[in-house]
């Protein structure tokens, strides 16, 4: 429990000490939110959609999350090349424990900046439906933090440095969001697109957060909970494998 | 005490390796050796650059799967029990391993929780080791900022946070002045006669290695050539010093490119690290 907690501790302090991750970070879910929500917006709201930012924010939020969350999980990576994870794995704890308190910790990480992105829309003119509502939103956020953190701790257990990092951002983060439905609604999607959307796990994780705040929901919270909740479980056991697995 | 010399004296090996091997695709770093430990002892493992050390290192403490060959650390065999191999031994690699976001301070508390040593007794060590190690005034600041050499420094606080039955070090005293390589090798001999703890070293100095070692084995090329103590190994090779038996034991001939490439991508990023 204590290992758990120091492993979840020194996450947290890397992050707060790299204050130009954290700015930079932050950067990103800004520009999707002022150039697309109100470069849309017009047309949107003319489409009878409408208020864009209603429907944006949530899979803003969302990205922002994943992306930080992939990070998380890949900082093995770092450190691998720094020296700092051979540490860890002489350590007389087991690695599903280590795993855990990484996981844990990166997924915190992800969910503070999901918070952060939380205010920034709400100051870009974002309301939540229900306050009630937003308990849940934030039990979807830290699912979706922990969910791909985990993946993200996965991939790296399998890749030894940086090289397949741009296969990885390119052929599973972007497309992860991007078909998720964060940028558009999926209701009237073409079939092929809403087929791709259904098995991409993300789309549950945006529906949820969206459900949740807007009352905007596609697949119904309950079938996101329960699909996000055993996805996430799956890629932790997954990802406890693979590292457990580890040589350096 | 007596603990100890009933361990000495029914020469149980606390660490054998029987015919190990180690491959890298066509490399052969570690070629079939054979050795055991002695608990108590202090095992000094030497040998020229890419002789295969830090490979066999490497599968002694789990972090490397060997190709062939039986070991047994404790008594358990590192790779189906690991857990129990990893509870029985504490380890200086020679490569950095500190987290350089992290202060000096929080790379031992993290250290101390993850081998579970209660933290009265925590405490009082790491104040112990970093007043040892000189970093005392810097507990408190981020590695990152900290020298080569006293990153090694922590680096040797840490791995004598936890007292382990078997302490490996592996060219501990690498960058090291030499005022804190005194204190290191009193430190350790101390340990090693005190609580009995088994000491697998090895290093570049070879008067260090006569200064502590109760039995030296030599490795070149993945073979080892030579064991005994550091007198026995000098009559073997009528040398009068533990050097020039070595250098009589593995030629004075420079290590071969592959070693001296690995060796220069280690020297290149401990610079980079440095920055
Ligand atoms: N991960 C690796 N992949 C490929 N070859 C490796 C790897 N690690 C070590 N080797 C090779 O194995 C051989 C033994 O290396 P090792 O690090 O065990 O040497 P060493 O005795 O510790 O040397 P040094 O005194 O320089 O530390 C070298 O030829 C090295 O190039
Ligand atoms: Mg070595």
């Amino acid at each position: 429990m204590q290992t758990i907690y120091i492993l979840w501790l020194r996450q947290i302090k890397r992050y707060l000490r790299s204050k130009s991750r954290i700015v930079g970070s932050l950067g990103q879910p800004i520009l999707f939110l002022f150039a697309l929500g109100f470069g849309f917006g017009p047309i949107y709201a003319k489409a009878n959609g409408g208020n864009y930012i209603m429907f944006l924010a949530p899979g803003v939020i969302a990205m922002s999350i994943l992306f930080t969350a992939i990070f998380s999980g890949i900082e093995i990576i770092w450190d691998r090349q720094f020296g700092f994870l051979k540490e860890t794995l002489v350590a007389p704890v087991s690695r599903i424990t280590i795993m855990i308190g990484r996981t844990l910790g990166g997924a915190t990480v992800a969910m503070i900046q999901g918070l952060i992105v939380f205010a920034i829309c709400f100051v870009a003119g974002f309301r939540p439906e229900s306050l009630a509502m937003v308990p849940v939103a934030f039990v979807f956020m830290f699912l979706i933090a922990l969910l791909f953190t985990a993946l993200g701790t996965a991939i790296a257990s399998v890749l030894t440095d940086f090289q397949g990092f741009q296969l990885i951002m390119n052929f599973l983060v972007m497309p992860l969001f991007f078909l998720s439905g964060a940028l558009f609604p999926l209701e009237n999607a073409p079939k092929i697109l809403s087929i791709i959307a259904a098995v991409d796990p993300l789309s549950y994780g945006v529906d949820g957060l969206r459900g949740s705040l807007t009352g905007i929901v596609h697949f119904g919270l309950f079938q996101d909970f329960l699909i996000l909740s055993v996805i996430t479980a799956l890629c932790m056991w997954v990802g406890s494998w693979l590292f457990s697995r580890i040589q350096a | 005490m007596i603990m100890s010399v009933t361990l000495l004296s029914s020469g149980m090996p606390i660490v054998s390796v029987d015919n190990l091997t180690k491959n890298f695709g066509d490399i052969a770093a570690v070629k079939g050796i054979s050795f055991s430990v002695q608990a108590g002892e202090i095992f000094a493992f030497l040998g020229p650059n890419g002789a295969g050390k830090t490979t066999t290192i490497k599968m002694l403490t789990t972090l490397l799967k060997p190709t062939s060959g039986e070991i047994r650390v404790n008594g358990f065999d590192p790779r189906v029990d690991q857990d129990n191999v990893r509870k029985s031994f504490g380890i200086v690699f020679q490569d950095p391993s500190t987290d350089d976001e992290l202060t000096a301070w929080e790379n031992l508390e993290l250290h101390g929780i993850l081998y579970g040593v209660p933290t009265k007794l925590r405490r009082d060590r790491m104040s112990e080791l970093m007043e040892m190690v000189g970093l005392m005034d810097r507990m408190h600041d981020l590695v990152k900022h900290f020298s080569g050499g006293m990153k090694r420094r922590l680096e040797i606080a840490r791995g004598l946070l936890h007292h382990p039955k078997i302490l490996f070090l592996d060219e501990p005293t690498i960058g090291l002045d030499p005022q804190t390589r005194n204190h290191l090798w009193s430190y350790v001999t101390d340990l090693n006669k005190k609580e009995n703890i088994t000491v697998f070293l090895t290093t570049h100095y070879m008067e260090e290695a006569d200064k502590v070692a109760t039995r030296i084995a030599v490795i070149d090329h993945g073979t080892i050539v030579a064991s005994g103590t550091s007198d026995e190994l000098k009559t073997q090779t009528k040398t009068q010093t533990l050097e020039d038996a070595f250098l009589a034991l593995t030629g004075s001939t420079i290590r071969d490119e592959s070693a001296s490439a690995i060796d220069n991508m280690r020297i290149h990023s401990r610079m980079f690290r440095k920055r």
